[in-house]
């Protein structure tokens, strides 16, 4: 055995970096693999919901990645995505009281939100995609990627759902009172999802006209 | 390659393994989770009359200020009081009744289905030198079960002040009922009507200016939320309707 095998990788190699900040620009599961959208425009409306959803999808995608990549190597390939199912469920079972009993302000506000992380394709996608195939640490730190790409977008978009659609920051008014005696209204339309995809197309746009190596050739 | 053996041992295992972690964990969790809905319910009774509190202190400003928690039968007659921590009639705490059992029991009295007569809780609250009765609202919204709770004042007609929460309305449509923008909207409205029948409050859709309704008996709904605010209208007429013999009663009225 030559000495190269026996030294162990760093914890953050450049390949270890790439899989933890990939996602967030690059690798972006909902504006480059388009993942997810589902659930974007569900919890996007508000942006406290919206950072709470991206926390735990975060946490159940980092946990439930390493989980199955600890037992990558036992798993029948015939029941794989049943296992998955099983593993997800159970920590999205785990948030969700987990929330209840600490921040249950939180939990409420997410309410059904919370198990519809189980249905996140994200999570399953990353599953099936990478932690059936790779060591526990890369596994990790590729569901803690992608979890925080998949939060930016949200939060982002939250963010212009919010301000535009009910002229509120976290709930605090922040559109000034004399711009709505001036005639300025709210737009209603931002409040529903429609809008939501249409702000995640134009996220899509600003990205790839700035990342220009993004854009597919045909 | 995995024999069916194997699989079916592996399926076995997993899922007894996790059901044991998930039933460990809402063990361990339960009496957080309780205490948490318990100090929800408080502060909710208390906000409808406009006392504001945090969970810490929830407790001590229930004591302080809800006085009598009375018991009611369908005739209106009181068939339990507690107060100052002990029973004055009765055997039975207004804070532990399950409206949602009370108003189906009702539901299947009317029906002629059982012989159980519901009963109904009702919260005595001294506000500085003020009387104040509060109600438990319990109802359909669209996507599940909406509840509050609605404060009047010692006359037993003009609004205090109401709560609203739900399990999962859609956020910035229904949802919006929980708010203080919807819920303001009721305080100073009558529910009995200058004949003195109850005519409870209505949500309207489209707005009260523009319908026929009392402005006195009506507040404007929420555009997108119909379906929610519906809810709330039957649930504040299913609700109240219980108490109105209760208040004739009490010849307030």
């Amino acid at each position: 055995m030559s000495a190269e095998n026996l030294e162990r990788e760093p914890l953050f190699s450049a390949k270890n970096k790439k899989l933890l900040l990939g996602p967030i620009n690059k690798d972006n599961p909902i504006t480059i693999q388009v993942l997810g959208i589902c659930s974007a425009l569900a919890v996007t409306v508000k942006l406290e919901p919206a950072v709470v959803m991206a926390i735990s999808v975060t946490v159940v995608i980092a946990v439930s990645n390493l989980v199955i990549s600890l037992l990558r190597n036992t798993i029948p390939p015939r029941i794989r995505i049943i296992v998955q199912l099983v593993v997800i469920a159970a920590l999205v079972i785990l948030v969700d009281q987990f929330l209840k009993a600490y921040v249950y302000d939180v939990s409420k506000q997410l309410s059904v939100f919370v198990g519809l992380i189980i249905t996140n394709c994200i999570i399953m996608g990353r599953l099936e995609a990478f932690a059936m195939a790779n060591k526990p640490w890369p596994s990790l730190l590729d569901g803690i990627g992608n979890g925080i790409g998949y939060g930016i977008i949200l939060i982002i978009i939250a963010f212009f759902r919010e301000l535009l659609g009910s002229g509120t920051i976290w709930g605090i008014h922040v559109i000034p009172k004399f711009l709505y005696d001036f005639g300025y209204v709210n737009n209603g339309m931002m409040i529903l999802p429609p809008m939501a995809l249409i702000t995640v197309g134009i996220i899509i746009w600003v990205q790839r006209s700035r990342n220009r190596e993004l854009i597919e050739k045909n | 390659m995995y024999s069916n053996g194997y699989i079916f041992r592996y399926a076995s295992i997993l899922v007894i393994l996790v059901a044991a972690i998930l039933s460990a964990t809402t063990l361990l969790l339960q009496p957080a989770q309780e205490r948490n809905v318990r100090i929800e319910k408080i502060q909710d009774i208390l906000a409808s009359a406009h006392i504001a509190s945090t969970p810490a202190n929830a407790q001590a400003l229930y004591e302080k200020h809800i006085i009598r928690e009375i018991v009611i039968n369908n005739q209106g007659e009181e068939i339990a009081v507690f107060g100052n921590g002990n029973f004055e009639k009765g055997d039975l705490r207004a804070f532990n009744i399950v409206l949602k059992t009370e108003l189906k029991k009702k539901e299947l009295a009317m029906a002629g289905k059982t012989a159980e007569n519901p009963v109904f809780p009702l919260f005595v609250c001294q506000k500085d030198s003020e009387t104040i009765y509060i109600i438990p609202l319990y109802g359909r919204g669209l996507w599940g079960p909406v509840w509050g709770n609605i404060a009047l004042k010692s006359d037993f007609n003009t609004v205090e002040g109401v709560t609203f929460d739900h399990k999962g309305e859609t956020p910035g449509l229904g949802a919006e009922i929980a708010y203080a923008p919807f819920k303001n909207q009721f305080n100073n409205k009558t529910i009995f009507n200058a004949q003195g029948q109850f005519s409870s409050i209505q949500v309207v859709k489209g707005g009260v200016f523009n319908s026929n309704i009392n402005p006195m008996h009506g507040v404007d709904a929420i555009s997108g939320g119909t379906i929610t605010c519906n809810g709330v209208s039957s649930m504040l007429k299913d609700c109240l309707e219980n108490y109105v013999l209760y208040f004739k009663n009490q010849n307030a009225i």
